[in-house]
């Protein structure tokens, strides 16, 4: 039955297009290539995560354990999932730490938690868009959307300029690993009421983004 | 089905619903605007989208093989869907099978189109629609008025007496817009959490390396596609790209055209199943439906190059005035009018493709440059044909039809309209009042009821020509 659908409608494509199919050149004469230098590209990307009412710490490579403690703190969270090979020297004092990896946690307690530290694969300029590619520092994919609050560390070297450079990047995890992706553009928001945007429907309400440069 | 002409002039006579569409129109507009502007690129980046999706629909039936191995070759099924009917069944059989009787989807408009809820409810299974607009539309037992928001014909006062008779623990709840999304997310968060089926769209799907992609803002797509055990995407064979670098265009295309932003909050993209990372089975389900007889026109196909921004809803001033409900079609608008009729093979739609005065605002506006005005003009020349062949005599001898062929005869013919014009000119002095025609005789007085005809010049331009000397 299933096969028969099968052919039914590759038949059918063959039929409506006949047999003179038309041959199409892409004109890929856009912009793949940021024209900013690094240093404009880092500052274009705290920009534009801001304007999503994210929030962006800036600090220096080796203090990323403070400024992580300083975006805990603001939120007053205390119990934070982390995945397994979050970095010791990123993990604040006096947090309670519930790492996923080899023990598994359950849908209800990343719910119950107060947040989750990961880093990400990289961070788009352009669209201020921090992606995550279930790679090293950041853990399967429910981690960062149950909890309300996440907590991002992106180092200033993970930034690229466009979307392109982007897509261009991660083609690699995809293909060879067939790796979730999710690209995150501030936190979860809705504007279905009355086009007002609200933040925080199903995602995590709060994003603090950790920017390290060196 | 009212048809055109009568639902739009019903919507017309709400004038809650027109301010509250108006409203809503004008904001997008601004807003995609700004976001465009900014983007250097934005003419070659459209080139580049339009020329994807000619490319990948003359090349549909190796591409469609090509996705279905990728996904296999990730862990995923495939399965193949004449028409909704079969992918309702498909997609039943598989909730079925896992013994559930519930299931969360995210926003969808293939699944809208073939009617799937009311299709599983029939099976005994509850499909929660989770996103905050669909939840509003499917809890009000409504209909949506738009592809991106279909919730835009309700203000917040109405959606909080909504969620006040239809949730739990809601009796203080204010209009505020966050107040009434944090009920939202009480509500759905604990079906997110026992659900063990998901059901998703596609926004595309990508043949070389069998990646879906789903964007959304909420974070309800997320969820759908992340927690249960077992995901089904129901998506329209057009959807597909041919490599994953295609999405470099359409992920700037699509958020800046559609929400008028640089991105979108979330955007998911997965391939087949991965170990220890969502769910275990992901089945895909590739939908016909009426698709390709719109492929087998050469001047219609271009309507399936869409990415359902919704982008030439929010620009056209028909649609501005009358709303989606008019189009008595889940696809409204500009895009609709020319989508709608091609997939039911013009049994149903016949009158959109006059909802439009043709100014080419959507044409402007597409992302992926579809030609809607020319393909509206297309459309009318095709239903007035059809209804002809179909209709019987008193079809093939209404005044239009009758009045068109003689125009028809007159134009094909040197001599003929010559004589016409002469004719035209001796006749037409007694209705020219001051230089204008303002009551036409017979049938065409319908013309000049909303606006003058100028008369025809003492002398024609050909008649100039002969005597203008060598």
């Amino acid at each position: 039955m299933i096969s028969a659908a099968r052919e039914d409608v590759l038949e059918r494509i063959r039929s409506a297009l006949g047999p003179e199919r038309e041959v199409v050149e892409i004109p890929r004469d856009y912009v793949v290539a940021s024209s900013m230098d690094r240093d404009a590209q880092v500052e274009r990307f705290a920009e534009r995560a801001a304007e999503y009412r994210a929030t962006v710490w800036r600090c220096a490579i080796d203090d990323i354990q403070q400024a992580v403690a300083a975006a805990l703190a603001e939120h007053g969270a205390r119990r934070l999932v982390a995945p397994d090979d979050l970095p010791a020297a990123w993990r604040p004092e006096g947090i309670e730490w519930l790492d996923d990896g080899a023990r598994t946690l359950s849908p209800e307690e990343l719910d119950a938690s107060d947040g989750v530290v990961t880093g990400c694969a990289l961070a788009i300029a352009d669209t201020g868009t921090i992606v995550l590619d279930a790679g090293r520092y950041q853990g399967r994919r429910a981690l960062t959307l149950l909890p309300d609050l996440h907590v991002c560390v992106v180092r200033s070297a993970q930034v690229v300029g466009t979307v392109p450079e982007a897509i261009r990047k991660l083609g690699e995890a995809v293909r060879t690993g067939t790796r979730p992706v999710t690209f995150i553009s501030g936190p979860s928001a809705t504007s279905d009421i009355e086009l007002n945007r609200v933040e925080g429907v199903h995602g995590p309400r709060r994003l603090e983004i950790v920017l390290a440069s060196r | 089905m009212k048809g055109f002409p009568q639902a739009a002039r019903e919507a017309l006579a709400d004038s809650q619903q027109r301010r509250n569409v108006g409203h809503a129109t004008r904001t997008i507009r601004a807003k995609r605007a700004a976001v465009v502007g900014e983007v250097p690129d934005w003419e070659a980046l459209r080139a580049a989208g339009e020329a994807i999706k000619r490319s990948a629909m003359a090349r549909l039936d190796e591409l469609l093989v090509q996705l279905e191995a990728s996904v296999q070759a990730a862990g995923g099924t495939v399965h193949w869907a004449r028409d909704g009917a079969e992918a309702n069944r498909i997609v039943a059989s598989i909730v079925k099978a896992h013994g559930a009787d519930e299931v969360v989807k995210v926003k969808s408009m293939a699944t809208d189109e073939i009617e799937l809820n009311e299709a599983l409810a029939a099976e005994g299974i509850t499909a929660h629609e989770t996103d905050l607009a669909e939840l509003i539309v499917q809890l009000g037992d409504d209909e949506q008025s738009h592809i991106l928001v279909p919730a835009i014909h309700r203000n917040r006062a109405e959606i909080r007496e909504l969620f006040r008779r239809t949730l739990q623990d809601t009796e203080d709840l204010t209009d505020e817009p966050a107040e009434l999304a944090e009920a939202a997310r009480r509500h759905l968060r604990r079906h997110f959490l026992a659900a063990r089926v998901g059901i998703s769209g596609a926004n595309f799907a990508v043949a070389d390396t069998g990646t879906i992609c789903v964007v959304e803002s909420e974070g309800n797509g997320r969820m759908c596609t992340t927690l249960p055990d077992v995901l089904v995407t129901v998506m329209g064979i057009e959807k597909v790209l041919p490599t994953f670098e295609d999405l470099e265009v359409m992920l700037q295309l699509l958020p800046r055209s559609s929400t008028g932003e640089r991105m979108n909050p979330y955007t998911s993209l997965w391939t087949g199943t991965t170990d220890g990372d969502g769910p275990r089975e992901f089945h895909l389900v590739l939908l016909d439906g009426g698709r390709t007889d719109v492929l087998a026109d050469p001047t219609g196909r271009a309507a399936l190059h869409c990415i359902r921004c919704s982008a030439c809803l929010n620009v056209c001033p028909v649609y501005e005035r009358t709303g989606g409900h008019a189009y008595e079609s889940v696809y409204p608008g500009p895009i609709g009018a020319i989508l709608t009729p091609q997939l039911h093979g013009l049994r149903e739609g016949r009158t959109l493709p006059w909802a439009s005065s043709l100014c080419g605002a959507c044409y402007e506006a597409c992302p992926v440059k579809i030609d809607i005005p020319s393909i509206l003009v297309h459309l009318r020349g095709r239903v007035v044909r059809d209804a002809a062949e179909r209709g019987g005599l008193r079809e093939r001898l209404s005044g239009e039809r009758l009045t068109m062929e003689a125009l028809a005869r007159v134009f094909a013919s040197r001599r003929r309209y010559e004589a016409a014009q002469k004719a035209g000119r001796a006749g037409q002095w007694p209705l020219a009042r001051s230089g204008r025609i303002e009551h036409a005789p017979g049938p065409l007085h319908a013309w000049t009821a909303f606006r003058d005809l100028r008369p025809m010049p003492r002398q024609a331009f050909r008649d100039w020509w002969r005597t203008r000397g060598s």
